[in-house]
């Protein structure tokens, strides 16, 4: 059917790094990317250095590059901006292949794609290594408050209900000959998307009241996690 | 008789905007009965369905479930023993795996360990969905999710089963899966239906929901073949469907 596989980001696999326990690797990526921000632009070997501990990571968890390469794409629009950051800044200029830059426009573009990409590479990891219950029960074992978790969970749980339903608007809207990528045409697709978000919301209230008939009282029981349970 | 597992009497629902959905509903179930709930769209099935478990509180007018009445005290045990199915699989399907949609409600219930396994297990096993357990329920087909939110009801071992039009979207093969399944359960059902068909198969009797009030109350195949009351509730029959014919083909 259309929804495909669910977890877009998700890398089946059975290596260390799949293995490793989602509340550590939810506290090591943070830790990691707070470090990672936190250094001085011109300490260029430290970014070497995280570079290659992270490459050495997503070795050992075997994802192919060219898997996580293809959803380093999100990084595009800080890539765009971290480019056009030397022409505009100010300060003093000197020369890259023949054209007039600023020299401290310069180091702030290096800062911002070896940290922008460091950050976005581990996160893809960790996100390619972990199934989004086990990040789920992660949060939890970090004491992240529950309704966050909660939250978090339904998100999941939804987004390719709330997707499919956009897909469907989408290829209504252009049955009628109205083409979402024309600027023409974006007031309708604005409406479409306030129609989404109200037609979301009441989906969240029939959701709530299948919890209640099922003697929901604000908490999530607990559930065995799957590890403990027997297969039928 | 017996006491009735369903005792409504004199329901009547007004919702805030002034709204007047039920006005003055009797319905009496009892143990063991098939009844199909029909009516035309707007006549407040889905308003009725809501107050036998007690998310809608009526404006007067009382519900018993099982001699218990419907209000606040024990909201949950009300809950426990209406099990409602809604029509959308995917308002009731929640949780991340089939298996943790199943176990919600007993753990709601205070159940744990072995007795929720075990619980989980045999709702699972009586729509023939226990191989599914730990898929993500948005990866099943739609006839497999409709099974599935059976089964998270089923789990809690509800004296009565209330199901929100169960053949929708369906595909005329999950339709008559769905039909085995809900004639295998021994359970009281109440089934919320615009298909007529299936409430002959399934329902010895049908009770006419129009305008607020129970209009019409008796055998399914006696109402279905009555073309003038058929009319008067705008119930239609498909394009050449006999049910004195068809109840002579019917599965035992």
């Amino acid at each position: 059917m259309g929804a495909g596989h669910g977890h877009r980001l998700h890398y089946h696999g059975h290596s260390p790094v799949h293995r490793a326990p989602a509340h550590l690797k939810i506290a090591t990526l943070l830790a990691f990317v707070l470090l990672v921000v936190a250094t001085p632009h011109a300490w260029v070997w430290a970014f070497a250095a995280y570079a290659a501990l992270l490459l050495g990571v997503v070795a050992l968890s075997r994802v192919p590059a060219a898997y996580l390469a293809k959803r380093m794409v999100v990084e595009v629009p800080f890539v765009v901006f971290a480019v056009l950051v030397p022409f505009v800044s100010h300060g003093p200029r000197t020369e890259v292949l023949g054209l007039s830059v600023s020299e401290p426009g310069l180091w702030a573009a290096w800062g911002l794609l070896a940290k922008g990409t460091i950050g976005v590479l581990a996160s893809l990891t960790v996100a390619a290594t972990t199934e989004p219950q086990q990040l789920l029960a992660g949060l939890r074992r970090l004491r992240l408050p529950d309704q966050l978790v909660q939250i978090a969970g339904f998100m999941l749980r939804y987004l390719d209900v709330v997707t499919e339903e956009l897909g469907r608007m989408m290829v209504a809207m252009r049955s009628r000959g109205c083409d979402p990528r024309s600027p023409r045409h974006w007031p309708a697709v604005g409406r479409t998307l306030g129609a989404l978000f109200v037609r979301s919301y009441e989906r969240g209230e029939r959701v709530h009241l299948a919890m209640l008939s099922r003697g929901y009282d604000g908490r999530m029981p607990d559930l065995p996690a799957p590890a403990h349970r027997e297969h039928a | 008789m017996s006491e009735p597992v369903l005792d409504v009497r004199r329901l009547a629902h007004a919702y805030p905007d002034g709204h007047e959905a039920l006005r003055g509903v009797d319905l009496h179930v009892h143990r063991g009965e098939r009844v199909a709930l029909l009516g035309p769209n707007g006549a407040g099935k889905t308003t009725l369905v809501l107050h036998l478990n007690g998310i809608l509180t009526p404006t007067a007018g009382s519900v018993s479930v099982s001699g218990l009445p419907v209000g606040a005290p024990h909201l949950q045990e009300v809950r426990r023993r209406v099990g409602v199915v809604f029509q959308d699989p995917d308002d009731q399907l929640f949780m991340g795996s089939v298996h943790d949609d199943v176990a919600f409600g007993p753990a709601n219930l205070g159940l744990r360990g072995e007795a929720l396994r075990a619980r989980v297990r045999r709702a699972l096993e009586q729509v023939g969905m226990q191989d599914y357990a730990d898929r993500p329920p948005h990866h099943l087909s739609y006839g497999q999710r409709r099974r599935v939110a059976v089964a998270t009801v089923l789990a809690m071992e509800p004296e009565v089963l209330v199901l929100d039009e169960p053949s929708s979207n369906l595909d005329p093969a999950s339709r008559r899966e769905l039909a085995d399944i809900l004639r295998s359960l021994d359970v009281t059902v109440l089934m919320v239906t615009h298909d007529l068909p299936y409430a002959l198969e399934l329902c010895p009797r049908a009770v006419v929901l129009h305008d607020g009030v129970i209009a019409a109350d008796g055998a399914t195949v006696d109402l279905l073949g009555d073309p003038e009351q058929m009319a008067r509730h705008r119930l239609e029959l498909p394009f050449g469907f006999d049910p004195r014919a068809a109840l002579g083909h019917r599965p035992a």
